[in-house]
């Protein structure tokens, strides 16, 4: 019996297989961190009032979650149990600050509009939770794909509340005015049509998310909690 | 066949089928339903949901009708470059009942009803279908409602979308009428205030057509009392002309008499709590009281952006913007409102005693009865918990007592 065991763990997983696959697109979907596992929250509702800056977000969270994940999971035999969260915080901490650095290098205006929340990504919930929950127990490739997967899930939800906002709340994607000039009154703006000044608050934010985990729970009965 | 089989077939027809609660729901706001209790408690009482609503309604009536004259009153005097001299109400009555101060009002007033009421109730028989339970009543009342708290000039698809938004997250999501936690129409009513502020204050929405002709030679102004007070400016109207209701302001807020009318008909009935209307009141005396009494002290000079609001004479907040409106048919809400005897005195009083609060310190929100009425909705099952608890804790020292 010994035997056969050794034999499957040496017998080599493709670098795809359906489970490296499923770690990936679980989380983007029946176990997105935002709107499953509600994590990540301060920041959905703080920085989506623009899609630019949602995406920078998404884009950041990805490589420290990715990155971290990978070095925690390297260090995993290594790091005591009982100074893990030490470690776990130094490894976070050092990749936000590269994070910080070239984004006030190369996108200074978009840093200064992210201001706080660039930082912060040291406290989002959905990292600590990733490092403690997957990579102390998983290989480093499984754990760059675990990353990946849930960094993507919570810009997917990023994006979209990103996406509403800014179209419905100035009028703009990316700063495109797509809904026609609002003070020369050109496109929808000439019929009447006014910016949703609502929707640029944090109150409409969570109701954008809370509008997304009701469509997700309605299309998929087995997500609601008895 | 009369109108009342001809429904009653087609709810026969479809019972069990996808539309049976659309067509139930016609059935049975025209006619009292045809079906018995089969078991248990036979409690029998005319007054069911629907007559509750309905009964809320006709004390509303009223103010709707007034609201619809006012606009053209409005209208005309702007045009006319200020109000005729106020002498006495009756003898105002001829500047205020005429034809075409009608006509403007039914322009305008109408297109609002007709809107909150069309959609308001297409998501409810929407939401009964894919849900597949009878329609609920809820909107009757608050369909009425939103044409009244809004200013006369509010665009259609702005009150489309503030109803939809209103039933739908307001109410529906808790589970519909009865579930909800806010009052529905004030969720409407804050959100196209913080949607779209410009078209909620200022002093271009209030008059008919005063936002057309803003930065013209005939730009008039049509400031609401309690915007003149926020900006210190000198009141327009005397507050006899505020109790008669012979001021800008929402289309249904402006007449307290008419109001107190409507007041009268809900406690009579027994459908709105007296308890609530009396303690708001009692709450708004105090707070203005207490701002009388810094001002009287010497505490808030002149200077002071807040003093105009604080000098105001404590009576008069009754009087001016929607505290009487809001106080005595929104804050009386039975089901985002306390349960408890003893919490509907403490939930009455927060309310007018934080309205007339926001009112005087936040000269941007000069509507304080809507966030004070919101926010005492949230805490109204916190009061009602705290109620209920001290009553279990006298009880059990009570049986302590016995036992020892």
């Amino acid at each position: 019996m010994a035997e056969v065991a050794e034999k499957q763990v040496k017998q080599k997983e493709p670098l795809f297989s359906k489970k490296n696959k499923g770690l990936m697109t679980d989380p983007l979907f029946d176990n997105n961190p935002i709107t499953i596992q509600v994590l990540g929250i301060c920041s959905a509702l703080a920085i989506t009032a623009q899609l630019k800056a949602s995406i920078v977000m998404a884009l950041a969270v990805m490589f420290v979650l990715a990155m971290g994940n990978v070095v925690i999971s390297l260090m995993r035999n290594i790091i005591p149990s009982k100074i893990r969260i030490i470690v776990q915080l130094v490894v976070v901490a050092t990749l936000v600050i590269i994070v910080d650095l070239v984004l006030k290098a190369f996108a200074y205006e978009l840093s200064k509009q992210l201001s706080v929340f660039v930082g912060l990504i040291i406290t989002n919930c959905i990292i600590m939770g990733r490092f403690e929950a997957f990579a102390l127990g998983n290989g480093p490739w499984k754990s760059f794909l675990d990353g990946i997967g849930n960094a993507a899930g919570y810009g997917l939800i990023l994006i979209i509340v990103g996406f509403f906002r800014e179209l419905l709340g100035s009028g703009t994607l990316l700063g495109f005015k797509i809904l026609g000039d609002p003070i020369e009154k050109t496109g929808l703006y000439a019929i009447g049509y006014e910016n949703n000044g609502f929707m640029l608050l944090a109150p409409m934010a969570l109701i954008t998310v809370g509008i997304i985990i009701w469509i997700q729970r309605s299309r998929n009965q087995s997500l609601i909690e008895s | 066949m009369s109108l009342k089989d001809k429904l009653h077939n087609l709810k026969e027809q479809y019972k069990g089928k996808k539309m049976a609660p659309a067509f139930n729901a016609i059935h049975t706001f025209l006619y009292l339903p045809n079906e018995t209790t089969h078991s248990g408690s036979h409690v029998r009482g005319a007054d069911d949901l629907k007559r509750t609503m309905n009964m809320v309604i006709i004390a509303m009536v009223p103010c709707l009708i007034w609201g619809m004259f006012n606009a053209g009153y409005q209208h005309y005097s702007a045009i006319a470059g200020g109000t005729p001299e106020f002498i006495s109400f009756f003898d105002h009555l001829k500047y205020f009942f005429t034809l075409d101060n009608l006509l403007i009002g039914a322009k305008k007033v109408l297109p609002l009803v007709i809107v909150s009421y069309v959609v308001g109730l297409a998501i409810e028989f929407l939401f009964a279908v894919i849900k597949k339970h009878e329609v609920e009543e809820g909107y009757l009342v608050t369909g009425m409602l939103v044409p009244l708290i809004v200013p006369v000039d509010t665009p259609l698809w702005m009150l489309t979308i503030a109803v939809a938004f209103g039933v739908v997250i307001g109410k529906e999501v808790f589970g519909g009428t009865g579930m909800n936690i806010l009052n529905p129409a004030l969720t409407i009513r804050a959100f196209l205030f913080f949607a779209y502020p410009t078209w909620m204050s200022g002093d271009k929405v209030w008059v008919h057509d005063a936002v057309n002709r803003a930065g013209t030679p005939d730009a008039i102004s049509g400031e609401t009392m309690l915007g003149m007070l926020a900006q210190k400016k000198e009141l327009a109207y005397g507050i006899d002309e505020a109790f008669f209701g012979f001021i800008p302001g929402s289309v249904g807020e402006t007449s307290t008499l008419l109001i107190i009318i409507g007041a009268a008909i809900l406690i009579f009935t027994k459908i709105a709590s007296w308890r609530i209307i009396l303690s708001g009141v009692v709450g708004a005396l105090v707070m203005g009281l207490i701002f009388n009494g810094v001002t009287a002290q010497g505490w808030i000079t002149e200077g002071s952006k807040f003093y105009a609001l604080m000098n105001l004479p404590f009576w008069h907040h009754l009087l001016i913007g929607g505290f009487a409106f809001g106080i005595t048919f929104m804050a009386t809400d039975p089901v985002s409102g306390a349960q408890t005897t003893k919490g509907k005195w403490w939930y009455g009083f927060l309310i007018g005693f934080f309205a007339v609060m926001i009112r005087v310190f936040n000269p941007a929100y000069p509507e304080g009865i809507m966030l004070a009425i919101l926010l005492m909705n949230v805490f109204a099952p916190t009061i009602d918990h705290y109620v209920v608890q001290g009553n279990v804790n006298k009880r059990l020292k009570r049986l302590k007592v016995k036992t020892a």
